[in-house]
């Protein structure tokens, strides 16, 4: 019986828990919105974290996004010559990139690459005190450290998401066409003919921006709120990997059933 | 005002981004959808539809002219209601019929329009009178099955 209640308080325990930090994000992240006109101001700050967030991720988007498209490329073609329409392996690959595995991956990545830092280097200001310094000169760390690093993240994500597409769509080029053979006028014709630019490519964008948003506050509000010792920090860093990953393919799921079900 | 390699390196990536964005917009997906292009609707009854779309090409001799924009029943004459968004470009007789066709053995539905001979065109609200519906292929297996029976049946 004992047991039982255990159990039961504990689960109960956690969910309070749940919905209680879920409230302190949400006020956080408002606060930090409400406070994000130093971005305007301050410009300088943006590029400094567009910076450290894109460019310093570019390397590691262009070379995934060349071999997932290189492996799609591959397996389209290996499938679609049982049915004698290797033309179509561009839709496919295109189609691949542009809705899911575009947005989706290089959230992952960058969830990865440049959330994890984010957390970090705010978790490692407040250990080291420099948030509590920042308060007693009156300087608002919420505007002059984390706005920045948010809108940082979250400008950067919509165009590494589709320079990550770019690049698949030229490996399953450079795969199916350089090397296998495909015929180049198939591969492009078939692709402009299935693609949408509304339904497709701007519902892909969409994606992404919601991926930013979503990976760039759980990054700043880890790593403002871990607990101010090495252990918490590193203990932050692993939660934001771990919980950008989880809302990032629940929110596809829940795109994906808004934007690509149903009747058009 | 200083300029830092910084700023460079964001400039880069930012228009580096946006080539991405053009690249899958002009060379990935169709111009075409992105320009509206002005045009004029008529619609077309069939008895059947078979598995056509809206969004699906509306194609004469092969070259698209126009898009499917919507599919709906009437309770008036009990049949498919098409209506067919036609490039302004393209103008085609009075008396032009339309008939749904296949892509291929399995592929898409869209709507081909054959040329009259009327000297007058359509213009937007106009019914294309003659049309022919979508090939069932149930039926056609049951009319070649039942033609089948028939000529064994009379040997």
């Amino acid at each position: 019986m004992t047991l039982i209640t255990r159990i039961l308080s504990k689960i109960g325990s956690a969910t309070v828990d749940a919905v209680w930090t879920l409230g302190t994000a949400s006020v956080f992240i408002f606060r930090v919105l409400s406070r994000s006109a130093i971005v305007l101001r301050r410009p300088r700050l943006l590029v400094a974290e567009m910076h450290f967030a894109g460019v310093l991720s570019l390397v590691i988007i262009i070379v995934s996004g060349l071999f997932v498209g290189l492996v799609l490329g591959l397996q389209g073609y290996e499938t679609l010559k049982r049915y004698g329409s290797t033309g179509a392996v561009g839709t496919l690959v295109a189609l691949s990139l542009v809705r899911e595995l575009g947005p989706v991956v290089s959230a992952l990545l960058f969830a990865s690459r440049a959330g994890s830092a984010i957390t970090a280097e705010i978790g490692i200001m407040k250990t080291t005190e420099q948030l509590s310094a920042m308060e007693m000169m009156a300087v608002d760390p919420h505007a002059r450290v984390v706005a920045p690093m948010f809108w940082g993240g979250f400008l950067s994500m919509p165009l590494l998401a589709a320079i990550f597409s770019a690049m698949g769509i030229i490996g399953g080029y450079l795969i199916t066409v350089v090397v296998i053979g495909v015929d180049s006028g198939a591969f492009w014709s078939q692709m402009q003919a299935s693609v949408d630019f509304h339904h497709d490519i701007l519902n892909g964008v969409i994606k992404s921006i919601v991926f930013g948003a979503a990976v760039s506050s759980i990054a700043v509000y880890e790593g403002y709120a871990s607990v101010p010792t090495a252990e918490g920090v590193s203990r932050a860093v692993t939660r934001t990997v771990v919980t950008s990953a989880l809302a990032v393919l629940a929110l596809d799921f829940v795109l994906t059933a808004f934007m690509f079900t149903g009747v058009h | 005002m200083d300029r830092s390699m910084v700023d460079l390196w964001v400039g880069l990536f930012v228009a580096v981004g946006i080539g991405a964005l053009l690249f899958l917009a002009l060379k990935a997906g169709n111009v075409d959808s992105i320009i509206k292009s002005e045009g004029y609707s008529v619609s077309a009854e069939f008895d059947n539809i078979g598995g056509l779309k809206a969004k699906a090409p509306v194609k004469s001799a092969g070259v698209i002219v126009g898009r499917v924009s919507s599919v709906n029943f009437s309770n008036q004459s009990l049949r498919a209601v098409v209506k067919l968004d036609l490039n302004k470009r393209f103008q085609f007789p009075k008396d032009s019929s339309a008939s749904i066709l296949t892509a291929g053995l399995l592929g898409d539905q869209f709507v081909g329009i054959d040329p009259g001979g009327s000297l007058e065109n359509l213009v937007a609200g106009d019914r294309l009178r003659i049309t022919q519906s979508a090939i069932v292929l149930e039926k056609v297996i049951g009319q070649f099955l039942y033609g089948k029976m028939s000529e064994t049946n009379s040997d």
